[in-house]
């Protein structure tokens, strides 16, 4: 989806009376998922990324995969498949609403300086501004732990790579060697 | 052109919405606040009072709760095996504060649905326009013959953390080597239904490093129990489930695990064909609403009915009754559920304030358990309304337990959630 488009749809939303009647409103869906990811998607525990902000696309193909097994989920794919495409598409625009707050982690300065580096030669095209949200997932500030566990699941081939993206880590892994990834981690959880 | 970012963007339409959100509300400017009284300071309370204020900042909430911190019973098990503290689970009611919540200490003994007034055992009066009633559960003491609340300074429940965990924990810790724990694991429904076998697994973790010989026996009075065959997964493969060196064993009803009788004195307990002595013992009792929804008529036998819509009471107008005391099957008495049913009730009232009729309802619950080092399992449901039979069904197809023979890397991940759930659900509630 294109930034305009999904600017003037947020608009839109923003302007839009709250949904009394009905199907369950997407605010009232997405209150369900705050016991795990955080009051409006800002996560507090670590293991739980926070999805506040998130690209509504990015949400709804996130679900999607979930929905087919695609992730090497433990309860994900349980929860996803309650839910019609719809009722995804009015969560995925509830949390594009939400402001993200994050909180401080624990970093290597140094692997952060190193992540930097690689993170703008190999990663800042897709994910834009220091993978704050955007067109792709939110790295900026992210979990440690959860951003651990992506990464291994792409790496052991548990999860598919989107589109680019194993040609871009094994550019970064051909730089940094067995650096690079904590490299790349310890980078986005500087940048709260 | 201008450049606007997104986030610049996505900045002001939350700007526009809040605004757009104050003009929806005009009438409640010219008139006095509407006033809510929570009742209870656990997940229903707390989350209901949060998510009132933030849905509509103009109500005035007042949380009642007899005690000024809160304790969690979920990972109160951890506090058992020496995981962690128990100050670890215990909170103060400040975020509530912060979120402009009047908490009173003190404890609701009576609600008047004519005068829709609360009073309390201070002898305070609390008027309201809408009440919550979220008191979690009461004990059926005397249902096992010899144990009563005086008996449970011995042989304790621990069923509502806090002093109760404590004793529990030193009894474990001052047991003689190759002692004997025994656990009482009540019939449904009950608060927490995966908890009494997250405790025998936890005190089995303890055992293994500092009891390694000690015997850890479930008496039950149920012939089957949530995510069972996950527990004896988990038993098989830590505590040699299944061998004749187990470390637990679980007595089903069938087996004669339904306990009749105790006696206090010697830490005995009559069950239906023999009769078992432990050195620790604790009895999970028999359930039912906590005290003032008995107290403000509210309940139908031991649990509260409600209109699964709104979570109002079916007994009483404009008393919304919530987790553990209200009767919300299929959905379990758990915190994730109270968390999830507040919010349900909390957008019915604002909704009804407003002349509106309130929304179609949607539930999830999760739940995770943490059977030994490395090796947490879950259970999961989305839950929607059949209106007709005012029933909480399960969406087709989806929820369920954790895979059964999942990789280590799974199970131990899921330890890792749930410590992170357990973080975002105090968060979500009282933060």
């Amino acid at each position: 989806m294109t930034k305009t488009v999904r600017n003037l749809l947020l608009a839109v939303l923003a302007l839009a009376p709250a949904m009394t009647t009905a199907a369950p409103s997407g605010e009232a869906l997405a209150f369900t998922c705050a016991g795990c990811h955080g009051t409006d998607g800002s996560s507090v525990g670590p293991s739980m990324p926070s999805i506040a902000g998130m690209d509504p696309e990015v949400f709804v193909d996130a679900m999607k995969d979930y929905q087919a097994d695609k992730r090497n989920s433990s309860i994900m794919n349980r929860i996803a498949k309650g839910y019609t495409t719809q009722q995804l598409e009015d969560m995925a625009w509830f949390f594009a609403r939400q402001r993200l707050h994050l909180l401080p982690q624990k970093y290597d300065a140094a692997l952060a300086a190193r992540g930097k580096i690689l993170h703008d030669k190999h990663c800042e095209k897709c994910h834009e501004d220091g993978g704050r949200p955007g067109d792709a997932g939110t790295l900026a500030g992210q979990w440690m732990p959860y951003l651990q566990h992506t990464m291994d699941d792409f790496m052991s081939g548990k999860r598919d790579w989107p589109r680019k993206m194993k040609r871009k880590v094994d550019a970064a892994i051909a730089d940094d060697g067995k650096q690079a990834i904590p490299a790349l981690i310890h980078y986005y959880a500087s940048q709260h | 052109m201008t450049k606007i970012t997104r986030r610049d963007f996505i900045r002001s339409a939350g700007g526009v919405a809040a605004l757009g959100a104050g003009l929806g509300f005009p009438h409640i400017a010219l008139g006095a606040a509407r006033r809510v009284v929570v009742v209870g300071g656990g997940v229903g309370g707390c989350t209901v009072a949060k998510y009132l204020r933030k849905l509509d900042p103009s109500l005035a909430v007042t949380l009642i709760e007899s005690k000024t911190t809160y304790t969690s019973c979920f990972m109160s098990n951890e506090v058992l095996s020496g995981e962690r503290t128990l100050e670890s689970i215990t909170f103060n009611y400040d975020g509530l504060r912060r979120h402009g919540v009047e908490v009173v200490t003190d404890m609701a003994v009576g609600i008047d649905p004519v005068k829709k007034s609360v009073t309390t055992a201070g002898g305070r009066n609390f008027d309201y326009d809408a009440c919550v009633v979220s008191p979690g559960i009461g004990f059926k003491w005397g249902a096992i013959d010899g144990y009563d609340e005086a008996a449970s300074e011995t042989i304790t429940h621990a069923w509502n953390a806090g002093p109760q965990t404590k004793i529990l924990r030193r009894q474990l810790q001052a047991m003689r080597q190759g002692g004997r724990v025994i656990i009482v694991a009540p019939p449904n429904p009950f608060k927490c239904p995966p908890g009494p076998y997250e405790r025998a697994s936890q005190i089995a973790m303890y055992c293994k490093h500092h009891n390694p010989r000690a015997k850890i026996i479930i008496l039950d009075a149920k012939d089957a129990f949530s995510k069972q065959g996950l527990y004896v997964e988990g038993w098989t493969k830590l505590y040699g489930y299944g061998t004749g060196n187990s470390m637990i064993e679980w007595v089903g009803a069938a087996a004669g695990g339904k306990v009749e009788s105790v006696d206090p004195s010697t830490l005995t307990l009559q069950a239906e064909i023999e009769e078992f002595q432990g050195d620790v013992v604790n009895i999970i009792p028999p359930q039912k609403a906590g005290a003032i929804a008995f107290a403000a008529d509210l309940v139908d036998g031991d649990w509260c009915p409600v209109d699964k819509r709104t979570f109002e009471s079916k007994r009483h107008k404009d008393i919304y009754v919530l987790g553990d005391a209200s009767s919300a099957a299929k959905m379990p008495k758990s915190a994730y559920a109270a968390n999830s049913q507040a919010k349900v009730a909390a957008a019915a009232i604002v909704a009804r304030f407003l002349g509106r009729e309130p929304g179609d309802p949607t539930f999830v619950n999760t739940c995770y358990s943490v059977v030994g080092e490395d090796f947490g399992i879950s259970v999961a449901a989305v839950y929607t309304l059949d209106a007709a039979n005012n029933s909480i069904e399960e969406m087709p197809n989806s929820g369920g337990v954790s895979p059964a023979n999942a990789s280590p890397e799974i199970r131990r991940r899921e330890v890792s959630y749930a410590h992170s759930w357990f973080k975002n659900v105090i968060n979500d509630m009282m933060e």
